[in-house]
C-alpha cells in the first residue's frame, strides 16, 4: 500500500500551525478593523431619505426642541418619529409650495407612510431603551452628536456593543443633570468638571453599571 | 494539494456565511418598522373603534373635554401645584413658545419665519377666557393651530393651561402685586 501523504506534507503540517494561526488571526482582525470603519459602522455616513430633512435648520436654526417631533422620548423606549401630521402643523402654512415638501403632503393628504431609513438602527438582538437613558441624565447630544449642527441626520458613533459598554462601565465620565439632556451645547462647568459631577450624578441618579448581558440582550 | 485548497475553499465559505444578518434583522416587527403584509405598509396598526388602552378610560368628562354641562369649565380637573405649574412650564417651552414665544406675546420664531401670529394670551378676551377655553383649543386646534391632542397628554395640556394662567399674571401684574420679600431685589439694578 503507497503512502496517503506525500513525504512533503510533514513540511506543510509545520507550517499550516503557523499559517493558520496566522490566517485566522488576519481575519479576524480585519473582521474587527472593518467594523469600524464608517462602510459598516455607517459613522458620518448620512442616507438619502424621501425629503432631505434638516435638523441644523429645525433645531440650531430655529430652536424646536427635541420632544417637539420625538414626542415619547421621555416615557418610552422609542424616541419615534413624528406623523405628517407635526410636519404640516407648520408646513400648512409655511412652505406651502415648495417642491422638496410634497412627499410630506401627499403622505399626509392621502394618509400614507413616509417610508424613512433608520439611521441609528440597532441590531435586533439589543433592547435599548430611551426614556432610562435620559432619566438618568444621558444628554441626546452624547449619542447622537451635535444633531443641531448637522444638515443630514448621521451617526456620529458606532453603536458597538463596545462603545455601548464604554459608557456602560464609566457613566460618571458621561452623565449631565437632567434639566440639560435635550441642551445641545452643555458643557460642564469650570468650577465643577465632569468627574466631580459626573460621581455625583452617578450617586444622586442611583446610576448602576449594568454591564449584565441580559441588561440588553434578552 | 487539490485537498488543501478544498478545505480552504470551505472554510471561506463557511467565513462567508457568517456574514448573515439575520440575527440583527429578524423577522419581527419593531415600533413604526414597515410590513408588507399589511396593505398600507405600517406594522403599528390603527386603534380600533370602542378599544380602551389599559389606564386609558376616559370617562371623566370634565378632564377630558375641558367642558362642564357643555360650558367652558372654569375649574381646572385636578389641584394645581407648583410640580403642575413646572410641568406646564416645560411642555409649554416644546410644544407652544415656538410659535406663542416664552412671555406668549405670539412673537415665536416660527411667526418670525410666516406663520400666521396668534393672539396675544394677553389680551382681555383671552385673560377672561375660562381655563376649558384653553384645554379645548389644545385639544381640537383653533383656525391655523392645529390639534395636539395626539402629541401632548390629557394632563400636560391642563399643565399647560395653568401656566398660560401664570404667564398671563406675570405680564399684566403691577408693582403691588409684588411679595414684600421680593420688591427688594426688583428695585437693584440689572447685574
Amino acid at each position: 500500500m503507497t503512502q496517503l501523504f506525500h513525504k512533503s506534507f510533514n513540511t506543510l503540517s509545520k507550517a499550516s500551525i503557523v499559517l493558520g494561526g496566522l490566517v485566522a488571526g488576519l481575519t479576524v482582525t480585519t473582521v474587527l478593523f472593518a467594523n469600524r470603519t464608517p462602510y459598516i459602522s455607517l459613522v458620518d455616513v448620512s442616507r438619502e431619505q424621501p425629503v432631505p430633512f434638516s435638523h441644523k435648520h429645525h433645531v440650531g436654526g430655529l430652536g424646536i426642541d427635541c420632544r417637539y417631533c420625538h414626542t415619547s422620548v421621555e416615557t418610552s423606549a422609542q424616541a419615534s418619529l413624528p406623523s405628517t401630521k407635526t410636519c404640516m402643523t407648520c408646513h400648512s402654512s409655511i412652505w406651502t409650495n415648495a417642491a422638496m415638501l410634497e412627499p410630506v403632503r401627499q403622505s399626509y393628504m392621502n394618509d400614507r407612510s413616509l417610508e424613512w431609513l433608520k439611521v441609528h438602527d440597532l441590531p435586533d438582538f439589543a433592547y435599548f431603551n430611551h426614556s432610562i437613558h435620559i432619566k438618568k441624565g444621558v444628554g441626546c447630544q452624547t449619542c447622537h452628536g451635535q444633531v443641531d449642527q448637522m444638515p443630514l441626520m448621521m451617526r456620529k458613533n458606532t453603536l458597538n456593543m463596545e462603545w455601548c459598554l464604554s459608557c456602560h462601565r464609566e457613566p460618571e465620565k458621561f452623565l449631565r443633570p437632567r434639566e440639560e439632556v435635550f441642551n445641545m451645547n452643555w458643557k460642564p462647568s469650570h468650577e465643577k468638571p465632569q468627574a466631580q459631577l459626573g460621581a455625583e450624578l452617578v450617586e444622586s441618579y442611583q446610576v448602576q453599571k449594568l454591564t449584565n448581558c441580559a441588561t440588553c440582550h434578552r | 494539494m487539490r485537498a488543501i485548497f478544498l478545505i480552504l475553499g470551505l472554510s471561506l465559505v463557511g467565513v462567508l456565511a457568517s456574514c448573515r444578518q439575520d440575527m440583527h434583522d429578524q423577522p419581527k416587527y419593531k415600533p413604526q418598522s414597515g410590513s408588507s403584509f399589511f396593505a398600507d405598509g405600517r406594522s403599528n396598526r390603527p386603534v380600533l373603534a370602542g378599544t380602551v388602552a389599559r389606564g386609558r378610560l376616559q370617562d371623566d368628562a370634565l378632564l377630558v373635554t375641558g367642558k362642564e354641562n357643555g360650558e367652558f369649565s372654569k375649574v381646572f380637573p385636578f389641584p394645581v401645584d407648583a410640580a403642575v405649574l413646572e410641568r406646564g412650564r416645560s411642555r409649554y417651552g416644546i410644544f407652544c413658545a415656538p410659535c406663542h414665544d416664552a412671555s406668549g406675546a405670539g412673537n415665536g420664531m416660527i411667526v418670525q419665519r410666516g406663520m400666521k401670529q396668534p393672539l396675544s394670551f394677553h389680551i382681555d378676551r383671552l385673560r377672561d377666557s375660562p381655563p376649558g377655553y384653553f384645554f379645548d383649543v389644545m385639544t381640537n386646534g383653533f383656525g391655523v393651530m392645529y390639534d395636539y391632542s395626539d402629541r401632548i397628554e390629557i394632563e400636560d395640556r391642563w399643565a399647560i393651561t395653568a401656566y398660560i394662567r401664570v404667564l398671563q399674571k406675570a405680564q399684566n401684574a403691577k408693582f403691588a402685586d409684588v411679595p414684600a420679600d421680593k420688591k427688594e431685589t426688583l428695585l437693584q439694578p440689572p447685574k
